[in-house]
């Protein structure tokens, strides 16, 4: 059976010392390991930024695509294959601006992959401009007055747009982090984990020691239930987003593929291209 | 007797035009009659002018005919748009119910038959069109039997007496229109035809039907027009095969979900029209460099922006080839018939798998949503060829060694593995990479990789890059087009050669990488060259001006007014060369 080292390659990331992605390259490893991945069966999918290179780092199938696509490309590999484990990836910029329309729709439609986001609140390989996450009041190379713009807040909207799996957590709680991706694999559905992942060369708001003042664990919070929706949106509006754990899981609604019908019960990508000379002439006879 | 016919029905928007053509012409075509339709619509659901025109002929057809032998009218902006298009001895047939007016410059008779009045009698005013359908028929002199299993079909579901109704108001308004039609009325009795059944389809529904056939089995799209129906046909078929069909939210996350389960190892397709090509380009510039195989429908229709959404044009051309930032190998097909549309579709996933790369199926409103008769679909010429896609087990490699999944090789295509492959582990990406397909940005890597990537495409095969009818060695003209203007170049064709110019015609197949060697022949041997096309710039001349040269004897024949070319405009217009 693999064990997390076999989900490491021979590639050494690009990103900054310190960065969060580092620790949500290693969870991701752990979570493959501990749920009896090989690793060739599992596909990560990321987008474009720093924490796009992510698909690179893992000794896995990997696929970089283009700026804000990681979920579409995602659900195209697991349509095609239902037996692969296929994990989106991307930054805060790739999923909630440029990859915002993908993202509720992915939620909506519930293939079964998880999605984690690296959410830093700053655009880094373009080298410090606003996200969709920054803060109201955020100075950045693009908003030298501050931005003006209101944060949206992506664990409500997950909510709104019928998520089945919403989790948080802080890059630097590894065991938890891995714990959840873990949860989000076992899924049967979509999973969007958001990681706080600081950037640690262009955000010096949101640094690591801020997160560790403003966050709440929801395992601290007394009577906190992960089925109740009423509950997770109340928590969420009451901490401002700023929780983590496992914020609402709906096991009762089936993945697409399972209330999809006709779809095959094996991988796609193993089906019988040939049709049968009967099949086609009764599909001909049809425009007679 | 005469060997065809030229029909058309109109109205508003929303009541029933489409069902009347379409009663008409399956009947007709069951008789072994070979029909070509063109639809005139809006966009708009309720409501606007539309019509259906359907010829009708005892031989084989691929163009709407220059004029008109019977108007059926369900309004007067019907007669008043359309009668111009009659000829002296053409019949309108009117609803009396709008007190139809004869427009003044026409000898074109002109009969009000009280369609509505006929079959809100016999029960419901939605019969109307079936009344029409009857008075066509005594013009005709059609036994009205030829629609009883058609009617039978359509309403059977509904009960016996929803079918005799229906029966019985075609036999009213033949009866009704019968007795009207004096002596001194020409009939036009259609000789017999050979019975045969053929196929009646739009190109839409070839190309999906290709895209079963070639193992297409998953389709990710956005509703748009005039391309909806490949995917409407694709979710209905697609889930006995295990397969199926997302509607996107958008069209790049349509193209994008094709790649994804392309790099997975599923025969996937998106279809498109213009506004949506425009979004998916950088998609297709990202299958262009992760060699991943990718087939795009490209419907073309007016344009820019929304443009003519509901109208021909051939004006996609030049984006096709040369639409994405950067530089791929890309292949670009243009089928020129419905036949072809099925034959191209299945062997686009030949080519996307066999070349690691975008495959764009263009097609032209006219083609993809004319409904004619089509000769019979030869599913043995069908065949699966999947290229270098590894399926035998894989050795290890030392040290987590990536597969070498963009090795560089004389042919330029490297072996694919698919997810889920033991030892098959590479990375994917958009970034400039090496062989294993990490991010590499060396001036030797790059060249490397760029010049393999070309090299796949340097020697394509592809069955018939031209269609060619070269009955000369030396001609005074030749005639070049692509997708569905084939048809009126051929009637064009011969009307010239009966006036002594002789003419060969080339209709491009394979419009990228642009078939020089087969073209250059045809153009040294022609005095002149006409490239006729439905855009106002030329792209297609301008094409060939650029790969086969020899631009003095090209001459440009546009038409970009939203409509298909007739016979007789291409005619002219050669003509006017000489």
């Amino acid at each position: 059976m693999a064990t997390f080292k076999d989900f490491r390659n021979n590639v050494k990331p690009n990103w900054c010392p310190g960065c969060g992605d580092f620790s949500v390259q290693a969870a991701i490893q752990r979570a493959a390991a501990n749920v009896g991945l090989e690793p060739e069966n599992l596909a990560v999918v990321s987008g474009i930024g720093c924490s796009g290179r992510i698909s690179g780092y893992i000794n896995s199938y990997g696929f970089h695509g283009i700026h804000g696509r990681s979920l579409p490309i995602a659900q195209g590999v697991k349509m095609a294959n239902r037996d692969l484990t296929v994990i989106a990836s991307g930054g805060d910029g790739d999923g909630f601006a440029i990859g915002m329309g993908h993202t509720i729709h992915a939620i909506r439609r519930n293939v079964n992959i998880t999605y984690i986001v690296m959410d830093n609140q700053i655009y880094g390989l373009t080298k410090g401009q606003t996200s969709p996450r920054s803060a109201a009041g955020f100075k950045t190379k693009s908003t030298p007055q501050g931005s003006i713009e209101q944060a949206i807040s992506p664990m409500e909207m997950a909510l709104t747009a019928g998520a089945t799996f919403v989790a948080q957590s802080f890059s630097t709680d590894l065991k938890d982090l891995t714990a959840l991706i873990e949860a989000g694999i076992k899924h049967d559905g979509f999973s969007l984990i958001n990681v706080f992942s600081p950037c640690v060369t262009y955000n010096k708001v949101n640094t690591y020691d801020w997160f560790k003042e403003n966050l709440t664990k929801l395992s601290d919070v007394e009577g906190y239930d992960h089925s109740s929706r009423e509950m997770a949106m109340q928590t969420l509006m009451k901490h401002s987003g700023l929780v983590t754990g496992l914020i609402y899981q709906d096991t009762e609604r089936k993945s697409y593929q399972e209330l999809l019908s006709g779809y095959s019960e094996t991988p796609l990508s193993k089906a019988d291209l040939e049709l049968d000379q009967a099949h086609f002439d009764k599909l001909a006879a049809e425009f007679m | 007797m005469i060997n065809q016919l030229s029909w058309k029905v109109g109205g508003q928007q929303g009541e029933g035009i489409e069902s009347t053509g379409e009663i008409f012409s399956i009947a007709l075509n069951r008789l072994g009659y070979y029909l070509y339709g063109y639809r005139h619509f809006s966009s708009r659901i309720k409501g606007g002018h539309t019509n259906n025109k359907i010829r009708v002929s005892t031989s084989q057809i691929r163009s709407i005919s220059d004029d008109l032998d019977i108007l059926v009218a369900f309004d007067q902006e019907t007669i008043d748009l359309n009668y111009k298009e009659l000829h002296d001895k053409g019949i309108m047939i009117a609803d009396a119910k709008f007190d139809p007016k004869q427009p003044e410059d026409t000898n074109a008779a002109l009969f009000a038959v009280p369609f509505t009045e006929i079959a809100t009698e016999l029960g419901t005013s939605l019969m109307k069109n079936m009344v029409a359908v009857g008075a066509t028929c005594a013009v005709l002199n059609l036994d009205i039997k030829v629609f009883e299993e058609v009617v039978q079909e359509i309403f059977g579901r509904k009960g016996q007496q929803v079918v005799d109704k229906n029966m019985e108001a075609i036999q009213a308004g033949f009866d009704f229109m019968k007795g009207k039609l004096s002596d001194d009325v020409e009939l036009m009795e259609l000789e017999k035809a050979d019975g045969l059944k053929r196929l009646f389809m739009i190109g839409n529904d070839a190309i999906a039907l290709g895209a079963l056939a070639g193992g297409c089995r998953f389709m990710a799209a956005y509703p748009i027009t005039p391309a909806s129906e490949i995917m409407e046909y694709l979710i209905k078929k697609l889930p006995a095969l295990g397969g199926s069909v997302i509607q996107t939210e958008d069209e790049i996350a349509a193209v994008t979900m094709a790649i994804g389960a392309n790099y997975a190892g599923v025969r996937s397709l998106t279809a498109s029209a213009g506004p949506g090509l425009s979004l998916k380009m950088e998609a297709i510039g990202l299958s262009g460099i992760t060699e991943t195989p990718l087939v795009i429908v490209d419907t073309q229709r007016g344009g820019p922006s929304t443009g003519l959404p509901t109208k021909q044009e051939q004006s996609d051309l030049m984006a096709m080839i040369y639409g994405t930032h950067g530089e791929i190998p890309k292949i670009v097909l243009a089928p020129s018939t419905v036949q072809e549309a099925f034959y191209d579709t299945a062997e686009a996933f030949n080519l996307a798998e066999e070349y690691q790369c975008p495959v764009i199926i263009l097609s032209d409103l006219q083609l993809s949503l004319g409904k004619q008769t089509v000769e019979p679909l030869d599913f043995s010429k069908v065949e699966i060829r999947r290229g270098k896609l590894v399926t035998e087990e894989l050795p290890e490699i030392e040290n987590k060694g990536y597969f070498k999944r963009f090795e560089v090789t004389e042919d330029g295509v490297s072996p694919r593995v698919i997810p889920g492959m033991k030892n098959g582990i590479h990375h994917v990406t958009g970034v400039e990479h090496d062989e294993t397909g990490k991010p590499s940005e060396s001036a030797a890597n790059r060249n490397a990789q760029m010049d393999k990537r070309f090299r796949k495409v340097e020697n394509i095969r592809f069955n018939t890059p031209v269609h060619k009818n070269a009955p000369h060695e030396e001609a005074d003209l030749l005639i070049v087009g692509f997708n569905s203007t084939r048809g009126a170049i051929e009637e064009a064709m011969s009307r010239l050669e009966q006036d002594g110019i002789k003419v060969n015609h080339a209709q491009v197949r394979l419009i990228h990488p642009f078939p020089t060697d087969e073209l250059l022949p045809l153009v040294k041997t022609a005095k002149k060259v006409a490239v006729v096309e439905n855009n106002a710039t030329g792209q297609l001349a301008n094409i060939m001006k650029m790969n086969v040269g020899h631009a003095e004897k090209v001459y440009k024949l546009l038409k970009y007014d939203g409509n298909p070319f007739l016979p007789h405009e291409i005619h002219t217009k050669c003509k006017e060369l000489f």
